[in-house]
């Protein structure tokens, strides 16, 4: 078999050999809990603490302002659900999820969360689960055909009983980026007790991650997006910010976060975010690489197109969608000739239904269903590229031969 | 989820692929929402024994790997069968035949034993409409 390309690192990175030669001492021979008091536990403890400056010196906040989770759909978890335990704390209720809440204080108001539609799914359902349990009202916004969140849309929906606004900071599934410092701004000026929170997975190899540029209270990540390893991610929580832990047990994480520490992915996480600002001049070259392989799809395959903006999109993302083509069918056909790539996000590989990110954009449901993402990262070559693009017009041709005329007869 | 070797078989070489052209029956199953749609046509000739068999039969498919497997796999098994034996191939035997399939694919990309069907059935009403 060929060179297997792999043309899918927004669904998760290789770990980078120094990444793995940082974390490789902590399994084997400095395996103490660095929550014990003995040597074993110090020498864990210490090597913690570094990755906690690490990861604090990225995102230019305070190593106390920094807790590790197991990754971004935790992190993301304990904000929506964390935020709201600490408003009803102030409340004498009987909190329980499930049931109606009885709340005699005429002071009280359901708190209202605002996120976006193409959130990701942990952020959504999470919100969703808020909902109905009736704990919050949520607004979902909704999303331009670009793909980009528009700042008055955030101000219009803002309302007096507004706790929570979380939006991504980049799509997963078409790479666009949200106007995050421009919304933090707009918070910090006129709302300056609303919590803001982004989620940071796909875009902190690329974009700006200071939370005072980005005027954020959370941020979330993830290390096995950054060639780090999985299992890994991080919260930022800025000072003060009410949010309450929702994993009960130890204190771990100034009890923000229980369950003993993952040192050596902790280890690796920082490692790999300390490593992102030595590898931005490659960026350049993924954005390069990137921008040949959209011209080139478009150029040469009929009838192709690309979802979402092409100016305001993450350097590494390519999602196009092709006419009269089914993208798992695609998909199957590249990974055949050895190359991995995917229909959108690998959370949502089992669902049917076309991809929420796609929909929201206001495409058709055999629109999303035509569609195809390609994520490029610092391993990949233009002679890949090349491949793929060969690979993929053959098979375009090929699919389409099959598919005939079918869809004329829906439109 | 994991296709069978015989559904990758018949995902990159589809039998009976294309259209015929005055086809005696054509039927369309499916919906964009599901994202498979799957046509059959059928030509209709007579075997020695005077009975009806589906003498050609071929598929175009918009749809995953399964839509497109179980496409080819009934247009295999319904070739050169009578009418009666073709409307009894179901969905299970398709999916039987291809040694299984990931059970989320079961229901909207197994349709093309109804796609078939559906043919026949297009092809009786033709008949009727000329007596």
């Amino acid at each position: 078999m060929n060179k297997r390309i792999y043309l899918d690192y927004a669904a998760t990175t290789p770990v980078d050999s120094k990444v793995f030669q940082a974390m490789k001492p902590y399994f084997m021979e400095k395996y103490g809990n660095p929550m014990s008091v003995h040597g074993f536990g110090q020498e864990s403890l210490e090597a913690m603490d570094k990755a906690r400056t690490q990861v604090a010196e990225f995102l230019n906040c305070s190593p106390s302002e920094v807790i590790f989770t197991s990754g971004a759909t935790e992190s993301n978890n304990l904000v929506v659900k964390g935020v709201i335990r600490s408003y009803y704390s102030k409340f004498p209720t009987n909190y329980k999820s499930g049931t109606n809440i009885q709340i005699t204080n005429k002071k009280f108001v359901i708190p209202h969360i605002i996120t976006t539609r193409f959130e990701h799914h942990c952020v959504l359902d999470a919100c969703k689960r808020m909902e109905n349990d009736k704990l919050a009202e949520i607004t979902y916004l909704t999303v331009s055909k670009d793909g980009v969140i528009r700042v008055e849309d955030v101000k219009k929906a803002i309302r007096p009983n507004t706790i929570l606004i979380s939006m991504m900071y980049v799509n997963n599934e078409i790479g666009t980026v949200q106007p995050i410092a421009e919304i933090g701004k707009l918070i910090k000026k006129y709302y300056p007790r609303l919590i803001f929170h982004t989620d940071a997975t796909q875009g902190a190899n690329y974009f700006d991650c200071d939370v005072n540029n980005l005027g954020v209270d959370l941020l979330s990540m993830s290390a096995h997006k950054i060639y780090g390893p999985k299992g890994i991610g991080m919260l930022y929580v800025k000072t003060n910010t009410p949010i309450r832990r929702v994993q009960d047990g130890g204190d771990q994480e100034y009890k923000m976060r229980s369950g003993t520490h993952n040192v050596p992915g902790i280890v690796g996480l920082g490692k790999a975010v300390s490593m992102i600002s030595e590898q931005r001049p490659k960026n350049k070259e993924i954005l390069k690489l990137r921008d040949y392989l959209i011209k080139r799809v478009l150029d040469e395959v009929s009838h192709s197109h690309l979802n979402g903006s092409k100016a305001k999109r993450s350097p590494n993302n390519a999602n196009f969608r092709f006419d009269d083509v089914e993208g798992e069918g695609l998909v199957l056909s590249l990974d055949m000739e050895g190359i991995a790539a995917s229909t959108g996000s690998a959370c949502s590989s089992g669902a049917l239904e076309p991809s929420h990110v796609l929909l929201s954009l206001g495409l058709k449901p055999e629109q999303a269903h035509g569609s195809l993402r390609l994520t490029l990262g610092k391993y990949t070559t233009k002679k890949d590229v090349d491949t793929a693009i060969g690979k993929l017009k053959e098979i375009i041709k090929r699919l389409r031969k099959i598919s005939g005329g079918v869809m004329k007869e829906f439109n | 989820m994991k296709y069978s070797k015989k559904v990758l078989e018949h995902f990159t070489h589809p039998r009976n692929q294309g259209r015929i052209r005055n086809a005696d029956g054509v039927a369309t199953v499916g919906n964009p929402v599901c994202g498979d749609i799957m046509k059959i046509y059928i030509k209709i000739g007579e075997n020695k024994k005077g009975e009806k068999i589906l003498e050609d039969i071929k598929f175009e498919t918009l749809g995953c790997g399964a839509a497109v497997a179980t496409s080819s796999m009934v247009t295999d098994l319904a070739k050169g069968e009578t009418i009666e034996k073709a409307l009894k191939i179901s969905r299970q035997d398709v999916s039987k035949e291809l040694q299984g399939l990931p059970p989320t694919k079961e229901h909207c990309s197994n349709l093309a034993a109804i796609a078939l069907h559906d043919a026949v059935k297009n092809y009786k009403d033709k008949l009727k409409k000329k007596k």
